[in-house]
């Protein structure tokens, strides 16, 4: 069965209107719930703290919000899932194509994947998010979880 | 029509970005008519699996002079400029 994004997504390692003062701390909240909830190891927000110093997964996007997504090697996971943070004041993350610069995230999914070229639909799902300023839009003022479902259907339904 | 292309996908960890991006070039390529052959690699493991390649496509830095084009884009994770850098990937292709 093909996994969507909604399916990947934790209830619990979904923090909406999170106030942070840096990215360290969205990504050891969101980690924390991971393991909370059974789907990474102890070694895992350690091993994506470590990543993002050196190769870092900061996104400018085309809309006003831009967005991260932190992930590390399979072996700290224990099941595929995906945590998510919006914020309430941007943090600063390093973009991807270029590292010394700083990209303003308020949007954070911390992927947990098990298998390397695995959840390629999910990934995709992903992606076609961070392509469209209106999804994006909706999930930032989404106040709980039925309401990301929501606008993560909505990003389903429409057309590429 | 000749062999496939060949073009080296790399990113941070071979495991999300890649994934991505990989099957995103063989969509946009395919629609035109284009042949490609996609391997995924780590940034750093770029310089070990050049050989045979006819292109590398890496959304993190990776080290000069392979002696391939090497394209450096985040178009098809943001879709900023997606069109511009497949034509750049055809050009660089020589297609």
């Amino acid at each position: 069965m093909t996994l969507t994004l909604t399916d990947c997504l934790v209830p619990e390692a979904v923090n909406l209107g999170m106030d942070a003062e840096n990215a360290g701390e969205v990504i050891r909240n969101i980690g924390g719930k991971l393991l909370y909830a059974g789907y990474v190891r102890e070694t895992f927000t350690d091993a994506v703290l470590a990543r993002e110093k050196t190769i870092p997964t900061g996104l400018p996007l085309s809309g006003k919000h831009n967005a991260a997504i932190p992930h590390t090697d399979v072996h700290h996971v224990i099941k595929p899932g995906i945590g998510l943070a919006t914020l309430v004041r941007p943090v600063v993350f390093k973009n991807m194509v270029s590292p010394e610069e700083a990209v303003e995230v308020r949007l954070v999914f911390v992927l947990a994947l098990d298998q390397p070229k695995s959840q390629i639909e999910m990934l995709q799902e992903v992606a076609q998010v961070l392509q469209r300023p209106g999804v994006v839009n909706a999930l930032m003022e989404a106040k709980n979880l039925y309401q990301v479902r929501e606008a993560l259907k909505n990003n389903v339904a429409e057309k590429s | 029509m000749g062999q496939p292309k060949r073009i080296l996908v790399a990113c941070g960890t071979a495991i999300a970005t890649s994934t991505v991006v990989a099957r995103a070039i063989e969509e946009a390529l395919g629609e035109r008519h284009i042949q490609v052959i996609t391997r995924q690699c780590k940034a750093t493991e770029v310089p070990s699996l050049v050989q045979g390649m006819d292109l590398v496509v890496t959304t993190t830095p990776v080290p000069g002079n392979l002696g391939v084009p090497v394209i450096q884009t985040l178009a098809f994770l943001t879709g900023i400029g997606r069109e511009a850098v497949i034509e750049q990937i055809i050009k660089a292709l020589g297609q």
